[in-house]
């Protein structure tokens, strides 16, 4: 065999007799990357098949996380249920509380309190920003930068602070449940948070210059791993990953759910270099657009969540009793923009208290679906960055 | 229920046996007695320590200068350049330079001097004094990587062992390591996963052997010192390929064969580097090259002219690269290679590891002093020290400290040290091919030119004529601007910490 | 595009395939035949009027009274409008995309005995690992996918967790799967 053509990248011509030059030969070799590695971000095992440093082949293996959470749904009242969801995804435990409910409340019809909402749509910015934050400095730790992440668990320790605060979890919070929010936020709680807010915003400026602009980050990350429009719609893959591949699609903006249609924010997407803020070798759906487009939406949470301190009304927290709900016979699939994509919850009832049959849809395990088709024909190191750019969260992906 | 049992096969715990068993006992000895003690009053021995060390320093100061001036300096068959510790000494030179030097009672004195007319006995001093220093040196390079990775993370760093400021933490760590289980894998080969550590370990202390740190402060003074450092620091590489490869571990061969290319391809321009002091000078003695620049810090070989001031950069460079310090740390890069060469590595023969890094991050950077930075020299002209001091015993030790010794030698050093772990701590990683590239695409060319540039500037220019002074001169104050706007930018961040961190990274840490 | 509309090209194209249609429910779908299903999907994906260019979602339901498995797609079609170098980051949102933006589920229902359904991994890529999931989990074969392997439980796994008739095993090699509380109160 003179040359190989990887498959996935036709333009990645590989030339055996000419790369081994003489007699020196060179063999393909199988190398496990996991389930126990830094940089898998978890238990994802990525067999790779290399030749030398260069990555032909890379396939994910996954399920060592697996806990078969829908099981357990179908076997508990979906309040109970709750507690299991924010074990799926742990960087983001708001947002699936908040998906959850809400594919209950719509399934049974239940109507939430204003109040209720508004908490329930900062905790799920707060929460995106502090998953961002994770992204963002494991990010740096894939690309062997320490600091980055030091100061991002700083700022989001504070986040977690004030989670404490209102519901007394900094990982699995269980606050968000059927038909509101578990408790009414403490007091001066919103005083704090916009102290915070205060706080925070500078520091992604800080952020930028020490290392979305560094040159040997941009470098690292711009042109690696590059996911056209098409093929990451193909794939669904969601959230800043489709984002970052320049497709404009949020759901919080294209179909809003619960009250994000009464706020005003952006949606960054990906952009291609030359463009304002963006060095010049970035293409549209590399690692570095994929990254960026995380940085700029804490920003955007920011913004949401200084809107809804100004219009929070006063109320009810909880729609009454939450235990022994009766499920309608009937189906309803929910998905929200949580930080690492669409998640999507599908319940179906059959007139008991405990659903049918309960589906999640994990972003993670979308988006990690691709890594083969953008991981071969790359450099070994730059299946860290790949990986990293696409921010998995195992315990959602096995589920 | 079922007993759980495992598919592996389970062993015990294996203990180290032979020398290193030896070692590890002594270890265990020492700590089990010095523990408490260091529990019960670790300000005091921190304390104790640090007079203990200046005391002897003194003391190890004073004889050098008692050797130097009265026992070679009277007899004249021996050359001053040889140094104490190359010299043959008798017992009747011994005597003749005591009596000429005015010793009250040489007889006496002779005989308390008596073991040092045996060299093996001078050697064996002088290597032990090597020897301590190097075990000194990662212990506290490791300690202030630490802290300086803290305050640079806005967390604290070892706050607790020891008492201030953990200082005791890189010992503890040893002693730790020290104690931890024999570990080979199964399948490794054996004998030369025993004997990679060494073989990375051995070539620092070789070249600590050659490195002068002052004018006589140097256990063998070597013609060719600076071809001889070079080797050695080129022969850790094999103990780093013995490693990966013997490990039996594909991340290891993946990081040994990182580290053999990286190797390869930057000892090219760091060796073309450092020919440009040797031909501004004209020697490859490192003595010879350091003391060339006694004359201030405008006489340093850096500020010579622009090429010279290139080669330093580019030598730095090359350096890290070399020493597979970040941003060229793809040897071992955690989030790629697991750990690269040392992944199986645990315990003692791990920290050889560490050792023998921390040693070659030591040794470059002092080639880089003595070559280009002004060796042992202060930035004080010596010519000023000759005018205002004297020759008694309190003007030499005035001289020692102020303009020219040891002591600077160490401090450029440690401040060279220092850049590499700020560098290490704020960059990223750069990828195999990029490190590659940058080498012979950007330096190897680079260099060329400006060792081309420099045997021209050096045929052509006058030495203090216009040109030749005036690039100097230039030179000489963009050198002290930039430590100065360094300093200013520290002092800056000190006085505006609040602002620049936010109150939690401030009024959370000790000592800030 | 409401289902309505979505159904009736359905039903217009393939006719009887359609085999039924719950449109008023809280989340609507049309059942269709598997035989005729990657047909149905290759025009779901290409049809000018639908462009389901996303496939979000596969459930695979199991229907033991009737005794059916079920595998339930749900569609998305994103606008994909690449961004261009005079948009502003972050720019002014979707409102300015054209909207083809609608959602359809549709059903698959097979017999529990011969669960077979052909594949649509070459229609979308996503369902790739979707299928697997379902396979590994409900049971559920496609046809003609590339590598029909269980991707969550480890390979050499017996049974389907998630049909309603499982039974937990006790044991994997070696390893106890269950606690004695659950030993000492059965509970299926």
């Amino acid at each position: 065999m003179a040359t190989t053509v990887i498959e996935t990248r036709p333009d990645v011509l590989i030339d055996f007799d000419k790369e081994s030059q003489g007699d020196v030969r060179t063999e393909e070799m199988l190398i496990n990357m996991g389930p126990q590695h830094p940089a898998t971000h978890g238990v994802l095992r990525v067999v790779l098949r290399t030749d030398g440093e260069l990555i032909l082949e890379s396939v994910p293996h996954i399920g060592y996380l697996h806990r078969c959470a829908e099981k357990i749904g179908e076997n508990l009242q979906p309040y109970q249920f709750i507690p299991y969801t924010d074990r799926m995804d742990y960087l983001a435990g708001m947002n699936n509380n908040q998906a959850y409910a809400i594919a209950i409340e719509q399934l049974v019809g239940i109507e939430v309190p204003e109040r209720a909402l508004y908490i329930r749509m900062i905790f799920a910015e707060l929460n995106r920003i502090a998953s961002h934050l994770v992204a963002f400095g494991t990010y740096g730790l894939d690309m062997g930068a320490f600091t980055p992440f030091l100061y991002s668990f700083r700022e989001r320790e504070m986040i977690l602070d004030l989670f404490e605060s209102a519901c007394g979890a900094r990982l699995t919070y269980s606050y968000i449940n059927v038909g509101g929010v578990h408790d009414d936020l403490p007091d001066k709680f919103l005083d704090v948070l916009l102290e915070y807010l205060d706080y925070f915003e500078p520091k992604v400026a800080e952020y930028n210059q020490l290392l979305s602009y560094n040159h040997i980050f941009v470098k690292r990350t711009a042109n690696v791993g590059v996911i056209s429009a098409a093929d990451a719609v193909g794939w669904a893959l969601t959230g800043p990953v489709l984002r970052g591949s320049g497709v404009n699609w949020d759901l919080r903006k294209s179909t809003p759910y619960e009250i994000y249609d009464r706020f005003e924010f952006d949606v960054p997407v990906g952009l291609p270099g030359g463009s304002e803020g963006v060095p010049q070798s970035v293409v549209v759906g590399d690692c570095w657009c994929r990254y960026m487009v995380r940085v700029l939406e804490m920003l955007q949470s920011c913004r949401i969540i200084r809107q809804a301190i100004k219009q929070m009304p006063d109320g009810p927290h909880l729609a009454g009793k939450l235990k022994n709900l009766k499920l309608p016979d009937d189906e309803i699939y929910v998905e929200i923009e949580n930080p690492r994509g669409q998640l999507g919850f599908y319940v179906r009832g059959d007139g008991s208290t405990i659903p049918a049959r309960v589906k999640a849809r994990g972003p993670s395990f979308c988006n990690i679906s691709i890594l083969n088709h953008v991981g071969s024909g790359c450099l070994l190191a730059d299946i860290p960055a790949i990986v990293g750019s696409i921010d998995i969260v195992m315990g959602e992906v096995d589920r | 229920m079922t007993q759980m049992s495992v598919p592996w096969r389970p062993r015990g715990k294996v203990r180290y046996t032979g020398l290193s068993g030896l070692i590890a006992g002594f270890a265990r000895a020492i700590y089990g007695m010095a523990a408490p003690v260091v529990r019960a009053f670790p300000g005091s021995i921190l304390l104790g320590a640090i007079f203990t060390v200046i005391l002897v320093g003194w003391a190890h100061f004073l004889l050098f200068e008692f050797a130097d001036n009265h026992l070679i300096g009277a007899d004249s068959n021996i050359s001053a350049v040889r140094g104490f510790l190359g010299a043959e000494l008798t017992l009747a030179e011994i005597e003749n330079g005591l009596a000429v030097a005015g010793a009250p009672a040489p007889g006496v004195l002779q005989y308390a001097f008596y073991p040092i007319q045996f060299r093996i006995v001078r050697d064996l001093l002088s290597a032990g004094g090597i020897l301590g220093f190097i075990s000194v040196i990662p212990l506290y390079t490791i300690w202030w990587e630490r802290k300086v990775a803290g305050r640079i993370q806005s967390r604290t760093g070892p706050m607790r062992v020891g008492g201030w400021h953990g200082w005791s933490q890189s010992m503890a760590d040893g002693i730790k390591l020290i104690n931890k289980e024999d570990f080979v894998p199964d399948h490794a080969d054996g004998v030369l996963f025993r004997l990679a550590p060494y073989v990375a370990f051995v070539p620092a202390i070789l070249a600590f052997f050659a490195l002068p740190f002052g004018t006589y402060w140097v256990f063998r003074e070597l013609d060719v010192a600076l071809v001889f450092i070079l080797a050695m620091l080129g022969i850790e590489v094999l103990g780093v390929i013995l490693a990966g490869w013997a490990s039996n571990n594909k991340w290891s061969v993946y990081g040994a064969m990182r580290e053999a290319c990286q190797m390869v391809s930057y000892e090219i321009p760091m060796g073309m580097a450092l020919l440009i002091p040797v031909m501004a000078v004209g020697t490859l003695s490192m003595t010879e090259i350091g003391n060339v620049q006694g004359d201030g810090w405008t006489s340093w070989i850096v500020f010579r002219n622009p090429f010279t001031f290139a080669a330093a950069v580019v030598y730095y460079v090359a350096a890290l690269a070399s020493c597979k310090r970040a941003p060229f740390d793809l040897p071992e890069s955690e989030s790629e290679l697991v750990s690269g060469f040392h992944t199986e590595y645990s315990g003692f023969r791990w920290s050889l590891f560490f050792f023998g890094e921390y040693a070659a991050m030591f040794v470059v950077s002092g080639l880089c002093v003595i070559l280009f930075l002004g060796a042992w020299h202060s930035p004080l002209p010596m010519s000023l020290a000759d005018r205002f001091l004297g020759d008694d015993l309190l003007s030499r030790a005035a001289k020692g400290l102020f303009f020219s010794g040891p002591l600077w030698f160490v401090l450029k050093c440690v401040w060279l040290l220092y850049v590499q772990i700020w560098i290490r701590w704020t960059l990223p990683r750069i990828r195999i091919d990029q490190v590659l590239y940058a080498c012979i695409q950007y330096m190897l060319p680079l260099m060329m030119v400006i060792l081309l540039g420099h045997t021209l500037y050096e045929l052509l220019v006058p030495v203090h004529g216009i040109v030749w002074t005036f690039f100097n001169i230039a030179l000489s104050v963009i050198g002290g601007a930039v430590m100065l706007f360094l300093v200013s930018i520290a002092c800056y961040g000190y006085l505006n910490r609040v602002k620049l961190v936010g109150w939690l990274g401030v009024e959370t840490l000790p000592g800030s | 595009m409401a289902p309505e509309e979505v159904c009736d090209i359905l039903k217009e194209r393939f006719g009887a395939a359609v085999l039924d249609a719950k449109l008023d429910a809280r989340r609507p779908y049309v059942v269709v035949d598997v035989a005729r299903w990657h047909d149905i999907a290759l025009f779901l994906r290409d049809d000018e009027r639908l462009q389901f260019n996303m496939l979000e979602c596969l459930s695979a339901l199991d229907l033991l009274e009737d005794n059916k498995l079920a595998a339930v797609y749900d569609m998305f079609s994103v606008p994909v409008v690449i961004a261009s170098a005079s948009t502003v980051v972050g720019g002014s949102g979707c409102k300015s995309t054209p909207l083809l933006r609608h959602h359809m589920a549709v059903r698959v229902e097979v017999d529990r005995d011969k669960p077979r359904i052909p594949t649509v991994s070459d229609v979308w890529p996503a369902a790739d690992w979707h299928e697997r999931e379902a396979f590994d989990m409900m049971g559920i074969v496609f046809d003609n996918h590339p590598d029909m392997t269980r991707i969550l439980c480890p390979d050499d796994w017996e049974g389907y967790p998630l049909r309603k008739d499982y039974e937990f095993p006790l044991e994997y090699h070696g390893i106890p799967a269950t606690t004695e509380h659950t030993l000492t109160n059965p509970k299926h």
